[in-house]
């Protein structure tokens, strides 16, 4: 297992508008589950991404960033069981895990 | 227009719970968030659930309290692993604190989860103790098994430890599993590819026929939950003249098919008229086939 940890600058000064998660996809191979929380980080973002497969870290860094920005996150909390998902699975998984909290919130 | 039908085996666990219970009423303990995952795992380098492959809570069906539990098939086939285990346990204990008017048991498992040895085998024997204590305690513990994995291994025991079974015809019901037999008892003894043959001798059907499950149900969210509906409230005796007469069943029903080879020759004996049809026909006309045998033997 290899864990990966990123910080992303997020909208700083953001405050936090409520608490809430969501918890998408299942551990497998090829596959990972994605939890997504809103917590206070000062606006920033954090991906905690555990992986079965080992130096994927700057590939990871790209999707994560890429996702961040893309939704113009901040105050979220991504944390990854990843069983060797591709990129696309795990792009596809960050945005159905999104729309699981906003669906929560509703 | 034909209804919007909804399978129950293409579902994941927190979806099958959404659907059984009444919209809204779904409370989770040790929910995702709160990460109590499998110690083991990490040590074997594999990843871990946040969920540990559970879902456990509270909720209502027809208005009426349940504890349900529903076990994830597609992290690690559904096995029962230490923390996995503790969270089904702890969920059948607090049955006798609340009471409500079943505990559910969506189970989907190849069994104990092998990474984890004795803490799974160990799990799996503290679930059968507490369906024990809340069957004592009078309340209903009811299985559910429509999953991909059937119910295999330690799970098929806790299975049949409960007071009812529902399964749909996709749902299989064994202790050990048409591979481990292959590896066991070899091809010519039973051939695990051969998936009609498994059908057979571990689905639903045959089961239901020789009376180890009490309901048949299409693959169809509705139908589960009306069968588990018509199963809240009801417990079954669990008292040394029930074990007695079980076992003289069962050893009576040894004795007739013990000579047997295939389970056509045991429907047959049992006064199905066209056996090879049995796999073939849609859950209502199965279950007024089982009417019509039950009425006979009455």
């Amino acid at each position: 297992m290899e864990r990966l940890e990123f910080r992303f600058a997020g909208r700083p000064g953001t405050p936090v508008a409520e608490t809430g998660e969501a918890l998408v996809g299942v551990v497998g191979s090829g596959n990972l589950e994605v939890m997504i929380e809103r917590v206070d980080l000062g606006g920033g973002c954090l991906a905690v991404v555990d992986t079965s497969i080992h130096g994927f870290g700057d590939t990871w860094q790209q999707v994560l960033a890429d996702f961040v920005d893309r939704r113009g996150l901040a105050n979220i909390r991504l944390s990854i069981n990843d069983g060797g998902a591709t990129p696309a699975v795990v792009v596809l998984r960050l945005d159905q895990a999104w729309a699981g909290l906003e669906e929560g919130e509703r | 227009m034909i209804p919007a039908r909804h399978s129950f085996q293409e579902a994941g666990a927190r979806a099958r719970i959404r659907a059984l219970l009444d919209a809204g009423t779904f409370r989770e303990f040790c929910g995702p968030a709160q990460r109590h995952t499998s110690p083991h795992l990490p040590t074997l380098g594999m990843p871990v659930a946040f969920d540990e492959g559970v879902v456990v809570g509270e909720g209502a069906i027809d208005g009426r309290p349940v504890l349900i539990a529903a076990q994830e098939g597609a992290f690690m086939g559904g096995a029962v692993g230490e923390v996995h285990g503790a969270k089904i346990t702890g969920l059948i204990e607090r049955a006798l604190d609340t009471r409500p008017d079943a505990v559910v048991l969506l189970l989907d498992s190849g069994g104990v989860r092998l990474h984890e040895a004795n803490a799974g085998l160990i799990a799996v024997g503290e679930i059968q103790r507490a369906v024990f204590d809340a069957r004592a305690a009078g309340i209903p513990v009811v299985t559910v098994i429509g999953g991909r994995n059937g119910c295999y291994g330690g799970t098929s025991i806790i299975a049949r430890s409960c007071d009812r079974i529902i399964a749909s015809e996709e749902g299989r019901l064994s202790v050990s599993g048409p591979e481990v037999i292959e590896a066991v008892e070899g091809v010519e003894e039973f051939d695990a590819q051969d998936r009609a043959l498994v059908w057979r001798t571990m689905g639903a059907k045959h089961r239901r026929l020789i009376g180890e499950i009490d309901a048949l149900v299409a693959d169809d969210m509705e139908a589960f939950r009306g069968a588990v509906s018509e199963s809240l409230g009801k417990s079954r005796p669990l008292d040394l003249d029930e074990l007695e007469a079980e076992h003289a069943r069962l050893a009576e029903r040894l004795a007739r098919f013990e000579g047997v080879s295939d389970a056509r020759e045991i429907w047959a004996a049992l006064g199905v008229n066209d056996p090879d049809r049995v796999s073939e026909i849609e859950a209502d006309e199965f279950n007024r086939l089982v009417a019509t045998l039950e009425g006979a033997r009455a």
